[in-house]
C-alpha cells in the first residue's frame, strides 16, 4: 500500500490536499457500489501490474507503474466527480476534504449491511425466471467485452515485446558499423555516422512503448468497467428474483387461506394428509390460522407492491445511467483509438526520419 | 628480355618493367564511360531440364560485342552452374595473379533449401549475372580465351574435354609450388591488405548475423501482429457505434503485416546475398595473397641459393629472374585489382545500404498511409 495525494475537485471547497492509501480508495468504491447499485460505478486501476511485456517491471514499486497507478486513481476521482449522482455524495466529498476519521465515518453508515451476499446474488442469477431482457443482453455484452479486451491486451503486450526486440537488435548495427569504419578509408565517415543513427533508432523504442502503455491503461479501464456493468445486472436479477419469490410466496399463502376457508384441498400437502389421517383440527384453530394468513397476505401484498415499484424504479434509473455510460464509452474509446493511431503514425515518422538520415550517410560513402 | 613461363606459354602482361604502363592502361579503363564499353553480357531466363540421370537448371547467357576477338556481334548460349564453376577454375589457373570474382555457393543442403524454388533460382541467377559482369569489366580477364569460349561455344563440353587433354600434356596452367618456402618479409602494403581483409570479413560476418537476427525478430513480430489485428475485428462485431473504427484498426494492422513481410523478403533476397558474396570475395583474395607470398618466398629462396653458391657469374640465372618477374607482376596485378575492387565494393555497399534504408522507409510510409 502506498500513499496517494488527493486533490479536491469541482466543489466549492477550498483547494486542499491530503494523503490517501489505495485501501481507502477501495473502501470508497465499495461504499459507492453498495449505496448506488443502479449506477455503473467507475473502476479503480489495477492493484498489481498485469498484462506486462517483459521489459516493464512487474514490480509494484517500479516508479513507472506507481506513476501510472497514480494517474489511474486521479482518473477514478475525476470520473466520480463528474457523475451527476455520485458527485453529490457526502462520503465522497469528505474523502476529498476530511483528513482524519474518514474511515470511521464510512463504517458508521453501515453500508456493509446493505451489501448483498455473493451467494445470494449467484443463486438469483441461476433461478430468476423473468429478468428484463435488456439486462440479460447487457450482461452478455459485458462478458464478451471483458473477454475481448483482455485478449487484446495480452496480444498487445506480446507485440510490444517483439517490437522491442527488433529495434534493439538494430543497435548492434551501430557498433559494427563503428568498428568497420575504423578500417575503411573513403567509406569510414559514412559508416560511422550511419551507425550513430542506428543507435538512435534502437533507443527510440523505449519512449514509444512507454507512450503505448497509456493506451493500454485506457483499455484496461473499460475492461474493469465491464465488471461494474455486470454488478448492475446482478442487482437487477437479485431484485427481480426477490420479487418473483415474494409473488410466489403470496400466491401460495392465498391458496392456503382459500383451502382452509373452503375446506377443499386443491393441491397435495403433507398437512392435509396428516389432518385427514389424524383428525381434523377444531374450527377455532382453523379460524386462527386463517386470520394469521390473512394478515400475512395483506403484508405480502403491500410488500409486493413496494418491491414492484422499487424494481421498476431501479430498472428506470439503472437504464438511464447505462445509456450515459454507453455514450461515455463510445466517446472515450473513439478518442483512445484515435490517439493510438496518432502514436503509430508518429512512430513511423520517426522511423522514416532515422532511415532517411542513414540513407544520406550511406550516399556520402 | 623475352619473358615466358617455363613451359613456353607467354605471360599475360608484356613485361614487369612495364607494370606501370599496365597500371596506366588500367587507369584508362577506369575512365571508360558506359557508352565506350564494347562488351555486354547478361544472364537470364532460367529453365529447368529433366533428364533421365538428373534434373538441373540452365541459364541463358547473352553477349553483345564489337570486339575483334569475337567472330560475331551477338551470341546466345545456355549454361548451367557447372559451366560457371568450370570457367572460374580455368580463370584461376590461367590468371593466377588476378582476383577472380566469386560464384554463389556450389553446394546447398538438400532438404533445407529447395534448389528449384523460384527464390533460390532467382538469387542464383542474379549472382551469376554479377559474376560475368565483373569479369566483363575487368581489362585483363575479359580478354581471357576461356571466357571467350564460355560466351560463344555451342558445345562447351567438347571444349572442356579438349582442354583436359591439353592439360595433361602441356600443363597449360602454371602451378605455383605450395609449401616448402618460407617468406622472409612481406611488403608492408600486402600485410596491411591481409589485415584489412581479416577484419573486413569478420565485420561482414557480424553484419550478416545481425541482419539474420533482425529478420527473425521481425518474423516473430509479424506472427504476433497477425493475431493482434483480428481481435479488433472481433471487438468491432460486439459494438455498434465503435464497430467501424475498430474494423479500421484491424485493417490497418493487416496492411502493416503485409508491408513488414515485404521488407523481410527484400532483406533476405537482396541484402544478405551481397554480404555473403563479399565474404567469399575476401576469402578468395586471401588465397591470392597467400599465393603471392609463396611466389615471393620462392624467389627469395632461389636468390639465397645463388648467393650461397658464390659463383663468379654475377648474372642471376634466368629462372630466378623469372621468379622475380613473376613476383612483381603479381604485385602489380594485385594492387591494380585491389583498387578497382575497393572502388566497386564501395559503390556496391553504398547502393546496398541505401537500398536497405529505402526499404525501411517504404515500409514506414506504407504503414503511415494506412
Amino acid at each position: 500500500s502506498r500513499a496517494v495525494e488527493s486533490q479536491s475537485e469541482g466543489q466549492c471547497a477550498p483547494v486542499d490536499s491530503l494523503w490517501r492509501r489505495y485501501s481507502e480508495f477501495e473502501l470508497l468504491r465499495n461504499y459507492l457500489s453498495v449505496t448506488y447499485p443502479h449506477i455503473v460505478v467507475p473502476p479503480l486501476p489495477e492493484k498489481r501490474a498485469d498484462f506486462v511485456w517483459h521489459k516493464l517491471s512487474a514490480d509494484n514499486m517500479d516508479p513507472d507503474f506507481v506513476e501510472r497507478r497514480r494517474i489511474g486513481l486521479e482518473n477514478f476521482l475525476l470520473r466520480v466527480a463528474s457523475h451527476p449522482v455520485l458527485c453529490q455524495d457526502k462520503i465522497f466529498y469528505s474523502f476529498l476534504t476530511q483528513e482524519g476519521g474518514w474511515k470511521e465515518m464510512v463504517n458508521e453508515t453501515g453500508f456493509q449491511l446493505k451489501a448483498d451476499s455473493r451467494l445470494k446474488a449467484l443463486n438469483a442469477t441461476f433461478r430468476v425466471k423473468n429478468p428484463d431482457k435488456r439486462f440479460t443482453e447487457l450482461k452478455h455484452y459485458s462478458d464478451e467485452l471483458q473477454s475481448v479486451i483482455s485478449h487484446l491486451l495480452r496480444v498487445r503486450a506480446r507485440v510490444a515485446d517483439r517490437l522491442y526486440g527488433v529495434y534493439k537488435v538494430h543497435g548492434n548495427y551501430g557498433r559494427v558499423f563503428s568498428e568497420w569504419s575504423a578500417i575503411e578509408k573513403e567509406m569510414g565517415d559514412g559508416l560511422q555516422s550511419a551507425g550513430h543513427h542506428m543507435d538512435v533508432y534502437a533507443a527510440s523504442i523505449d519512449d514509444i512503448l512507454e507512450e503505448e502503455e497509456h493506451y493500454a491503461d485506457q483499455l484496461k479501464e473499460y475492461l474493469f468497467y465491464a465488471e461494474a456493468l455486470r454488478a448492475v445486472c446482478r442487482k437487477h436479477e437479485l431484485m427481480q428474483y426477490d420479487l418473483e419469490m415474494a409473488a410466489q410466496d403470496l400466491t401460495s399463502k392465498k391458496q392456503q387461506c382459500e383451502e382452509l376457508a373452503t375446506g377443499t384441498v386443491r393441491t397435495f400437502s403433507l398437512k392435509g394428509m396428516t389432518s385427514k389421517l389424524f383428525g381434523q383440527e377444531t374450527p377455532e384453530q382453523r379460524e386462527a390460522k386463517i386470520k394469521i394468513l390473512e394478515e400475512q397476505i395483506q403484508e405480502g401484498e403491500e410488500q409486493l407492491k413496494s418491491k414492484n415499484l422499487e424494481g421498476r424504479d431501479f430498472v428506470k434509473s439503472a437504464w438511464a445511467d447505462i445509456e450515459r455510460f454507453k455514450e461515455q464509452k463510445n466517446h472515450d474509446l473513439k478518442e483512445a483509438l484515435i490517439s493510438y493511431a496518432v502514436m503509430q503514425i508518429s512512430m513511423c515518422k520517426k522511423g522514416i526520419q532515422v532511415w532517411t538520415n542513414a540513407k544520406e550517410c550511406f550516399s556520402k560513402m | 628480355q623475352d619473358l615466358s613461363l617455363p613451359n613456353g606459354t607467354p605471360v599475360d602482361t608484356s613485361s614487369p618493367a612495364s607494370s606501370s604502363s599496365l597500371l596506366n592502361r588500367l587507369q584508362l579503363d577506369d575512365d571508360l564511360d558506359v557508352e565506350t564499353r564494347d562488351l555486354f553480357v547478361t544472364v537470364d531466363d532460367p529453365k529447368k531440364h529433366v533428364c533421365t540421370m538428373e534434373t538441373y537448371i540452365t541459364y541463358r547467357v547473352t553477349t553483345k560485342t564489337t570486339r575483334a576477338e569475337f567472330d560475331l556481334p551477338e551470341y546466345s548460349v545456355r549454361r548451367r552452374y557447372q559451366d560457371f564453376d568450370w570457367l572460374r577454375n580455368k580463370l584461376e589457373e590461367s590468371q593466377p595473379t588476378h582476383l577472380i570474382p566469386p560464384l554463389p555457393e556450389k553446394f546447398v543442403v538438400k532438404g533445407v533449401v529447395d534448389r528449384f524454388s523460384e527464390e533460390f533460382v532467382e538469387t542464383r541467377r542474379k549472382a551469376l549475372d554479377k559474376f560475368l559482369k565483373r569479369i566483363t569489366d575487368h581489362p585483363v580477364l575479359s580478354f581471357n580465351e576461356h571466357f571467350n569460349v564460355f560466351l560463344t561455344a555451342k558445345d562447351l563440353n567438347a571444349y572442356k574435354k579438349q582442354g583436359m587433354a591439353l592439360l595433361s600434356k602441356v600443363g597449360e596452367s602454371v602451378k605455383y609450388v605450395t609449401g616448402g618456402y618460407k617468406l622472409r618479409s612481406r611488403p608492408l602494403e600486402f600485410a596491411a591488405i591481409g589485415d584489412y581483409l581479416d577484419t573486413f570479413s569478420l565485420k561482414l560476418g557480424t553484419i550478416d548475423r545481425i541482419a539474420q537476427r533482425i529478420i527473425k525478430e521481425q518474423l516473430e513480430y509479424l506472427v504476433e501482429l497477425r493475431e493482434y489485428g483480428p481481435v479488433y475485428s472481433t471487438w468491432g462485431g460486439l459494438e455498434v457505434e465503435l464497430s467501424e473504427p475498430l474494423e479500421g484498426v484491424s485493417a490497418c494492422i493487416g496492411n502493416c503485416c503485409t508491408a513488414l513481410e515485404e521488407l523481410s523478403e527484400d532483406m533476405t533476397e537482396e541484402f544478405l546475398p551481397v554480404l555473403r558474396e563479399y565474404i567469399l570475395y575476401a576469402e578468395s583474395m586471401k588465397n591470392v595473397l597467400k599465393k603471392r607470398d609463396q611466389v615471393q618466398a620462392e624467389y627469395e629462396a632461389k636468390l639465397e641459393a645463388v648467393a650461397l653458391k658464390k659463383e663468379d657469374r654475377p648474372k642471376v640465372p634466368t629462372d630466378v629472374e623469372k621468379c622475380q618477374d613473376r613476383v612483381e607482376c603479381f604485385n602489380a596485378d594485385l594492387k591494380a585489382d585491389m583498387e578497382r575492387w575497393q572502388n566497386n565494393k564501395r559503390q556496391d555497399f553504398r547502393h546496398l545500404l541505401m537500398g536497405m534504408a529505402d526499404k525501411n522507409i517504404q515500409y514506414y510510409e506504407k504503414v503511415c498511409v494506412t
